[in-house]
């Protein structure tokens, strides 16, 4: 049986269920208008996503934001020079709810200054890993309850996004680190940041160097090898495979070029449009995060990441030493997984089967 | 934040999305501030943006994701044999499933599910067809409508249990959850039946009802009106919850609204086509004329194919999963003893519930257990109390039989012993007296041949007797010996 729990396509293993002949229907009798019905269920709903920018200051964690969304979400990103720099990584996030052509779609972006900025930058993806695990847990507080919500809210991090700084070597330990922890539990989608500083062969070059060392270290970054469903996803995935990390760049003015306004950076030799395939890889990244595959990263986070937390959560509390004081489970475990093998979103935990309890 | 979710339902209510194209100015300001004021309470900003982002896909890939999943539907057909439930069923999806006529003999109801799959276009349906069998055929009814309420149970329960796995794939899982019931009501032209009314009372709060009225062409139009009239009637006052169609969504809202009218609907089924004027229609031939399905002043066949299939298939699913199935799964964790507040208020939860529970569950093992062992200890204990009574009783019976027995072999050999001594009295008397007799033979001259004679008197017999018991025994002894046997013996004595 597959390991991985995605959606099945329908090339995968058919579930267990019973014989089912395919009949021949004679006429038209209107089952596709489901999809329609589908639709106007999911306009009226409207969509959620959540969003987390990691990397250190100054690598346009902010104005990358803005140009995905095309909206300012935070009112300053520039702290002022009296501000001392925070001590430890507090997490913010902002919600916006943003509008086009009838889909509502609720955007979270959580934001993390601080991160990589001290002198000392031990254990600094911990508070990362457990802000992604607190809304996990509240998620499966919501789902266990006895009387639910008709939609639970959904603050689980659907995608990480991680920036990695243009120094045109290759990882860098913090990042190894980070990256090795944080693609067990969540979406990681790797950026070059501020890549206008790199000319195209150094990108290249960058690319390759940060791919090996990704495959060096086991690092499966999205979108997963492993999750791929039929021959066609293979492909599209495959290509966006080899273009990743995409080499982007940010920018927040708009700028006449050739007779258009386009968003871009200006410098004394010229005119960097973001939207220029031939200048950065900006579209790219936008496409894979909005245009084609956003359902794809909710669905990897709702059906493997928090799955494998829950199967986690729930047997760690079996293990708990039956004393006086055990019935205490509010207080989810905070720090990294009990087990660190990178490669355990893939394999089953194979002493589940005794713990399946039936009522 | 708990209250996100709240909010961003009811601003569909306040919102007026005129405009769909963005703007690069926030031209949208009045309704923006209102709701922008609503969301100032929860934090929220509904952000107009400055240029084309391109999320407006999102439903398209989650069409495209649901298409590669494929669709299932299950539904119910209640109903009296022969009612037309299976034709019905071929009818609604032109195709024809399997159909095998039941029998009116079954002394039970039971239910067969049945599960096809249907193409069309890019759209896979996985349809499961659960039939009642016997329906209605029983002498006595009473157990008619149990078994399909446990059949709709059994399907919750099914599905509850995958969901509490700890290990679960529910995306994968195939949902046999009864999505719709259509009941099947017999053209009588009164009223309800009972066993009907009984039925539809019980399944009511456990899955979305659409009554038809089946075989709509023994009933004329004017009966029918006031057919449907009364059975609605009927319903609303025994308080039966059908499936309403939803009339919240603008698209749908005015179709459902007339619908909900013309409940419930009158069919016809038939899959054999009769040739009307140069088509081929799905019909039914009569001699007085031709009943064509898919003819709207003829029957509401057209009317329950749309309702059903093209228009509110989706919000039937979703029903069953929010509203039933939610109150199926509240009950049942209820039932186990679950609940979201402890005794002293706090929230409570339900792995910690269910851990004091197993907790709970293993000490009550423990001490019945305990209580059992120490049950059997004590049996044990008795029963080896009455074995030692027993044996001791048995000692002093021994006792006493050998004390007996000892007795009497005394008074046994006290007699023998007596025995002898008179023998031996018997013998010197005898030996006295043959002196005796000797001395008068010589007197009077008698010779040896009575001597011989007097050999053979009895008492010489008894002597020999004695001697030849002795000898016998004494053969015997010595042929066992001589022979080497073994054993008793077995020679009887002569």
């Amino acid at each position: 049986m597959d390991p991985m729990r995605r959606s099945p396509s329908p090339c995968s293993s058919r579930p267990s269920s019973p014989r089912t002949p395919p009949c021949e229907m004679l006429g038209y009798v209107g089952i596709e208008a489901m999809l329609d019905q589908l639709k106007i269920k999911a306009m009226k709903m409207g969509f959620e996503f959540n969003i987390m920018v990691v990397g250190q200051s100054g690598l346009g964690k902010s104005t990358m934001v803005y140009t995905l969304f095309k909206s300012k979400m935070w009112k300053s990103t520039i702290p002022g020079l009296g501000m001392p720099t925070p001590q430890t990584l507090k997490l913010q996030s902002v919600t916006h709810v943003i509008e086009e052509k009838g889909v509502k779609l609720k955007l979270t972006v959580t934001d993390t200054p601080g991160f990589g900025d001290q002198i000392n930058n031990d254990k600094c993806w911990d508070p990362i890993l457990g802000y992604i695990k607190e809304q996990y847990e509240r998620y499966l507080q919501e789902e266990i309850l006895i009387t639910r919500q008709r939609h639970i809210p959904d603050t689980r991090v659907h995608c990480c996004v991680y920036f990695v700084p243009p120094t045109g070597h290759c990882l860098r330990p913090l990042d190894i680190e980070f990256l090795q922890r944080l693609c067990r539990t969540v979406n990681v989608v790797l950026v070059i940041a501020r890549a206008d500083s790199l000319t195209i062969e150094e990108r290249e070059t960058f690319r390759r160097r940060i791919q090996h060392n990704l495959r060096t270290h086991c690092i499966d970054v999205y979108p997963q090898k492993c999750f791929d469903e039929d021959i066609n996803d293979r492909i599209l995935n495959s290509k966006i495979r080899d273009r990743i990390p995409f080499a982007v760049v940010g920018a927040d003015q708009e700028h006449l070029v050739n007779g258009r306004c386009v968003l871009g950076r200006k410098t004394k030799w010229g005119i960097i449009e973001v939207e220029n395939l031939a200048h950065c890889e900006f579209p790219l990244l936008r496409d894979l995060l909005i245009r084609s595959h956003l359902q794809d990263l909710k669905d990897i986070t709702h059906n493997v990441h928090y799955e494998n937390y829950r199967v986690c959560r729930l047997n760690e509390s079996h293990l708990l030493p039956r004393g006086p004081g055990w019935v205490n489970l509010t207080q989810a475990p905070a720090g990294p997984p009990a087990t660190p093998r990178p490669s355990k979103v893939r394999h089953q935990v194979q002493d589940d089967s005794k713990d399946d309890e039936e009522y | 934040m708990p209250g996100v979710c709240y909010s961003v339902l009811e601003m569909e209510g306040l919102l007026l999305y005129q405009s769909h194209m963005p703007t690069k100015t926030t031209c949208l300001s009045s309704q923006v501030s209102d709701d922008e004021q609503k969301q100032k309470k929860e934090n929220i900003r509904s952000l107009t943006m400055s240029g084309h982002v391109g999320f407006e896909s999102l439903p398209d890939q989650l069409v495209n994701r649901s298409i590669q999943q494929g669709f299932c539907f299950n539904i119910l057909c209640v109903g009296e044999t022969g009612i037309g439930k299976s034709t019905l069923i071929d009818t609604l999806f032109n195709t024809n499933f399997e159909d095998h006529g039941s029998s009116h003999f079954y002394p039970h109801v039971r239910l067969k599910a049945q599960t096809y799959e249907l193409h069309e276009s890019n759209v896979r349906l996985k349809l499961t067809i659960v039939n009642t069998v016997g329906f209605g055929d029983q002498i006595n009814k009473e157990e008619s409508y149990q078994p399909i309420v446990d059949y709709i149970d059994a399907q919750f329960e099914a599905y509850l249990q995958e969901e509490l796995k700890i290990k679960r794939s529910l995306f994968n899982y195939h949902d046999s959850r009864i999505h719709v019931c259509l009941y099947f009501i017999s053209p009588t032209g009164h009223s309800l039946k009972t066993l009907d009314l009984l039925t539809m009372k019980s399944l009511d709060s456990k899955v979305n009802i659409i009554p038809v009225i089946a075989k709509a062409d023994a009933i004329s139009k004017a009966e029918l009106q006031k057919f449907k009239i009364k059975l609605m009637s009927e319903l609303v006052s025994n308080g039966v919850q059908i499936y309403q169609f939803p009339t919240d969504d603008e698209t749908i809202a005015k179709i459902n609204a007339s619908m909900n009218g013309h409940l419930p609907f009158a069919v016809v089924g038939s899959m054999d086509e009769v040739k009307v004027g140069n088509k081929m229609v799905k019909a039914r031939q009569y001699p007085w004329g031709v009943v064509q399905v898919e003819n709207e002043n003829h029957c509401d066949f057209v009317k329950l194919r749309e309702m059903l299939i093209c228009t509110n298939m989706e919000d039937l699913r979703e029903q069953t999963h929010t509203r039933h199935y939610e109150l199926y799964r509240r009950c049942k964790l209820e039932e186990m003893g679950f609940t979201d507040v402890s005794p002293e208020n706090k929230p409570l939860s339900l792995q910690e519930t269910y851990e004091a529970k197993r907790h709970e569950f293993y000490g009550e093992r423990q001490r019945k257990e305990e209580e059992m062992k120490q049950m059997f200890v004590q049996r044990v204990k008795e029963k080896e109390a009455i074995l030692k009574e027993a044996e001791r009783e048995l000692q002093a019976k021994f006792e006493h039989l050998k004390r007996v027995h000892q007795e009497e072999r005394m008074k046994l050999e006290e007699k023998r012993r007596l025995l002898e001594e008179e023998i031996i009295a018997f013998s010197k008397k005898k030996a006295t007296s043959e002196i005796y007799q000797n001395q008068s033979f010589m007197a009077s001259g008698g010779n040896l041949k009575k001597d011989k004679d007097r050999k053979k008197e009895p008492g010489y017999r008894f002597e020999l007797l004695c001697f030849d018991v002795r000898a016998c025994e004494t053969n015997g002894g010595r042929k066992d010996a001589e022979e080497g046997r073994e054993g008793p013996c077995t020679m009887g004595r002569p």
